[in-house]
């Protein structure tokens, strides 16, 4: 068949085939393309437009220049959640790496059962965020808590948690730390993309667990960690509806769980001052992107990919 | 006989490490259940105990009456099931002409889209609200719908990659045969990548059944709010109802735990396939 059609003239023929491609393409990824523009482009150029504005949703924007990101720079809360923030994503990131990577390096074994196992690590991450907000108010409480009785019963003195300023992110970190179910969903199946041969040549030559645990499953698991490290950040950065959840919106004791989107989600929705809240989320997109540029930057040191 | 032996250590340690692993996870979720059962005295008593006494199953319909948990459940489901339909019918299409179609603009596009992964949702909140304003949409539930039917770009992504994976040798011979580029697709294509299409499906729902912050801005009649809202409303002036709404969070969490224990193993794969490596 392919043979015969080449007694036709080939060069209109492949023309009027990528003309009809180029066609189809576009008719084929036309959903895409409209909610781009309407959902993400036209969204984003207004965005930047009102965060030079002073805009509320009662009265129509007036053009004040740099304005709103001048009176952000001298807001104590803007800076408080900030560095609240960047608190959480710093510790919680690391970590939820780690024990992401353990959690599914167990899971990985074979042994029977392993789908119910999995189900119950995959469980807190099936629990709505606010039902489990709530639910760890409860287990976090000094007086009545779980967590408190626990560390009572080995003897250990259990800290106030969410009644206080110093601890109350460590709690969030640590609740936060039990919902990493997704991303070790992920790691499962990078570690299942590994090729069996590596392990099979190791154990020929007599490798330890640690040696293949450091010298085949991590480096080959590496790009995934990239890309758990990425959404990790972007995640973290945007942390709102546990805070907001266990302290009503208040961020309570003391502005220590007043968040970066929840003090955004109040300028916007509470007191509409909408142009101020748009010059937050620009910032908080310049940060996510510096970020996201280090770790793509760092990426190319040490992170590797199968076949390379 | 030492292989087996060897064999069978090795099971009993990976069954110890995975069984006491699981205890650290499942203590707050049976907590979370066994509150739901307590008398609410029981609620506040200390040292805590996990044995609700006496069993209140009754908690359970007092919770159903305390919000209107049916009509809140419907509204979720209506969300949940239409956003993951919008899902599963744009986000394939397009990720297929991403993958296997060639257009110009097709890789500007493509790095356009992955961009856009990167952008976080509150910059776009809120033009994004003013627009559906105009729309007349904001107290629908159509913000929260419509979107999904024009792609996730997440979820573009992920397919994309599956699509890749899939040799082209498929395609030349369907297109040898006569078939059009869209049957290619819908009678090959798609049913081929199913498992794929079953993980950005279960990922949509799990994201709608359980969104927080979409519902809260868009939903301001209470007859419209989803289930996620309703759960606030245990906590007011009167004191917290623990126990009820613990019960409406376990009824909340049980349909994706069944969900997900089915479906696992083809989400897994769904995802390995794909690979993240890009």
């Amino acid at each position: 068949m392919a043979q015969l059609e080449t007694n036709k003239p080939p060069k209109v023929r492949v023309n009027k085939r990528r003309s009809n491609e180029n066609l189809t393409g576009w008719l084929f990824a036309m959903p895409w393309v409209i909610g781009l523009l309407l959902f993400f482009g036209y969204p984003l150029l207004s965005s930047m437009y009102y965060s030079f504005t002073d805009f509320s949703i009662l009265q129509s924007g007036e053009f004040i220049g740099l304005a709103n990101y001048r009176e952000l720079f001298q807001d104590d809360l803007f800076w408080i959640s900030i560095y609240n923030t960047i608190y959480f994503a710093v510790f919680f990131v690391p970590l939820s790496i780690i024990f992401g990577v353990a959690l599914a390096m167990v899971l990985n074994m074979k042994v029977k059962g392993m789908a119910v196992y999995r189900t119950i690590f995959f469980l807190p991450t099936l629990v709505p965020h606010v039902a489990l907000a709530i639910l760890w108010v409860w287990l976090l409480n000094p007086q009545f808590g779980l967590v408190n009785a626990m560390l009572d019963f080995v003897g250990i003195q259990g800290p106030p948690w969410l009644g206080s300023t110093f601890w109350s992110k460590p709690a969030l970190i640590l609740m936060s730390l039990w919902g990493i179910g997704q991303a070790v969903i992920i790691y499962l199946a990078g570690l299942s993309d590994i090729s069996q041969e590596y392990y099979e040549a190791a154990e020929v030559d007599g490798a330890t667990f640690l040696q293949k645990t450091f010298k085949i499953t991590l480096p080959l698991l590496t790009p995934v960690i990239f890309f758990n490290l990425v959404m990790g950040f972007i995640g973290a950065f945007q942390q709102f509806t546990l805070p907001y959840a266990m302290t009503n919106g208040t961020g309570t004791p003391a502005d220590s769980l007043t968040f970066y989107v929840m003090y955004l989600y109040d300028n916007a929705f509470s007191y509409f001052r909408m142009g101020y809240a748009s010059a937050m989320a620009w910032i908080l997109f310049l940060i996510i992107l510096v970020l996201t540029s280090l770790v793509f930057w760092s990426s190319k040191k040490w992170v590797h990919y199968q076949g390379d | 006989m030492e292989a087996t032996a060897k064999k069978r250590f090795k099971k009993i340690y990976a069954h110890t490490v995975l069984i006491i692993a699981s205890i650290i996870f499942l203590v707050p979720f049976i907590w979370m259940v066994s509150t739901s059962f307590k008398p609410i005295t029981q609620v506040f008593s200390f040292p805590p105990e996990f044995i609700p006494r006496p069993f209140q199953w009754e908690n359970y319909i007092e919770a159903t009456q305390y919000i209107p948990f049916w009509t809140y459940t419907y509204n979720t489901a209506v969300i949940t099931g239409l956003s993951t339909l919008g899902v599963v019918i744009s986000c394939p299409i397009v990720a297929y002409s991403f993958a296997k179609l060639r257009w110009r603009g097709r890789n500007m596009m493509f790095a356009i889209t992955i961009a856009v992964m990167m952008i976080p949702a509150q910059v776009t909140m809120i033009p994004l609200f003013l627009l559906f304003n105009q729309f007349g949409w904001v107290g629908t539930n159509l913000p929260l719908i419509v979107p999904a039917f024009f792609g996730v770009p997440f979820s573009i992504f992920l397919l994309r990659q599956f699509f890749k994976g899939l040799p082209d040798t498929l395609r030349e011979a369907a297109k040898i045969d006569g078939a059009s580029e869209w049957r290619i697709y819908w009678q090959i294509m798609f049913p081929l990548a199913k498992p794929a299409i079953l993980a950005i499906a279960l990922f949509q729902f799990m994201a709608s059944w359980t969104d927080f912050l979409g519902p809260l801005i868009y939903l301001t009649e209470e007859a419209s709010y989803t289930l996620s809202l309703g759960l606030q409303q245990f906590q007011n002036q009167q004191g917290s109802q623990w126990h009820l709404m613990m019960a409406v969070s376990t009824m909340m969490t049980l349909p994706i735990i069944v969900l997900f224990f089915f479906m696992q193993k083809t989400f897994i794969n769904g995802i390995t396939f794909t690979g993240i490596k890009g």
